[in-house]
């Protein structure tokens, strides 16, 4: 490690801001800190501080844009408030939403995850069935592998993609269970 | 506190449940339940009854209603919503019951309507849980990443099970015309194909389909290989790739999901 750090190349902070804000502006996911350090070949630390500057920058001069972090990486994104302007030049309505049963299973899968159908039929009194098939299609749920029970049933658990549809850093971004427990009452 | 309540607390039902107190007039608005609990909580709620101590005769006769009411309007009523009907009426008459007076005294009788209770709380926490994705959902849809460039156009395609058939049955074709001198061959069972395959996704990361396929001696041998793909992408978490229709399929372990800890 030592060796190959001499070799690197010597960038300025200013350059690696730039090179790491052109990366995260062509890359069509959210980009992480390992494959950007690996990518540019420098330090992480360095990376991350660089991706801290370019966050700030946005901010300090009230770009339209914005660095958000996102499943696990960063993204360029346009700010909230713009969104109905966007829309209109778009010429786009917002997408369908999930229907309260598919949201239901969501939040469970979300949760209780590896979790089995039967499992979610037990937590909503329902079957689910046409639920996980709509969340599969929209990508939001994968099957994480069977489990060791009677008739091997099919576990679920979240996709990335319901990290970035959902914008959440990671699962751990989710607010606990047990807080909704206060609410309910 | 009390700003987080009204940002979770919000209800799915507020524009189309109105379900009994309309059902007389001409314009019959259901709400739509997701499930019996659902419709459970919010009879509980509209008779302001106490979740702890439900009036379990008032509600099941409300409950009841509300079924007739879907027959009456030639709704399917799910399976689960007559469950929960007959679960209802089983509290109810447990209820009636006279107590046994032997019961011992200091110990805790059993409530008929506990467990009920019990998974009523569970699910409202999903509920509420599932009205903060909702408003997450939302808010997301206020963000809007940069649209795609260039290079996007060529993202790999997701293969479907057809795709790998295509891929198959091109090279049985190949196999058909090159036919060797027939040896007695040792059999690949299904299991060590399989064990193969995971050894080599495992290693390499990403296998061609293609050369995969090609590496096997006999049609058996190919048969069992392609079994082996399905299988693996049944039970494991792989993708399959395949970047122009029709060309060759890559199969790749997929990133394990970073999981919250705890």
């Amino acid at each position: 490690m030592e060796s190959a750090a001499e070799q690197k190349t010597v960038r300025t902070t200013a350059e690696l801001v730039a090179l790491v804000e052109a990366l995260i502006f062509v890359a069509d996911e959210p980009l992480t800190a390992k494959l950007l350090s690996e990518v540019l070949d420098d330090d992480r630390e360095r990376v991350l501080a660089a991706v801290e500057e370019l966050q700030r920058e946005y901010e300090s001069r009230e770009s339209g844009l914005q660095i958000r972090e996102i499943a696990g990486g960063w993204q360029l994104a346009t700010r909230t408030e713009f969104h109905e302007e966007i829309r209109t030049f778009l010429k786009t309505r917002p997408s369908a939403k999930l229907s309260i049963a598919s949201l239901e299973t969501l939040a469970v899968i979300a949760y209780k995850q590896p979790v089995t159908v039967p499992e979610i039929l037990e937590i909503r009194g329902v079957q689910s069935a046409s639920a996980i098939k709509t969340l599969l299609d929209k990508r939001l749920i994968v099957a994480k592998g069977r489990k060791e029970t009677v008739g091997r049933p099919m576990q679920y658990g979240t996709s990335k993609d319901f990290l970035i549809q959902f914008g959440l850093k990671d699962l751990s971004e989710l607010p606990s269970i047990e807080d909704f427990e206060d609410l309910v009452q | 506190m009390d700003q987080e309540r009204e940002q979770y607390n919000f209800d799915f039902h507020k524009e189309n449940a109105q379900i009994v107190r309309d059902s007389e007039s001409v314009n019959i608005k259901i709400g739509d339940f997701a499930g019996p609990l659902d419709l459970l909580l919010f009879l509980i709620k509209q008779e302001q009854a106490n979740i702890f101590d439900i009036p379990i005769a008032r509600i099941t006769e409300k409950y009841l209603e509300y079924i007739r009411l879907m027959t009456r309007l030639d709704i399917t009523v799910a399976t689960d919503f007559l469950v929960m009907a007959a679960t209802l009426i089983e509290i109810k008459s447990k209820m009636l019951l006279p107590r046994d007076p032997k019961a011992v005294e200091d110990e805790e009788i059993d409530d008929p309507r506990q467990e009920l209770v019990d998974r009523l709380l569970e699910y409202e926490k999903f509920k509420t849980a599932a009205g903060m994705l909702y408003e997450r959902a939302t808010v997301e849809q206020a963000v809007f990443a940069r649209g795609p460039i260039e290079s996007d156009d060529n993202t790999e395609v997701d293969a479907s099970v057809f795709d790998i058939l295509t891929i198959f049955q091109k090279i049985v074709a190949r196999h058909v015309d090159e036919v060797k001198m027939e040896i007695e061959r040792e059999e690949i069972s299904l299991a060590d194909m399989l064990k193969t395959l995971k050894r080599r996704l495992f290693e390499e990361k990403e296998i061609s389909l293609l050369k995969f396929f090609e590496e096997m001696h006999s049609k058996r041998e190919l048969v069992t290989a392609f079994i082996a793909v399905l299988e693996i992408v049944r039970t494991e978490s792989v993708k399959l790739m395949q970047k122009v229709t029709f060309g060759d399929i890559i199969l790749r372990m997929s990133e394990p999901p970073a999981l919250a800890g705890g």
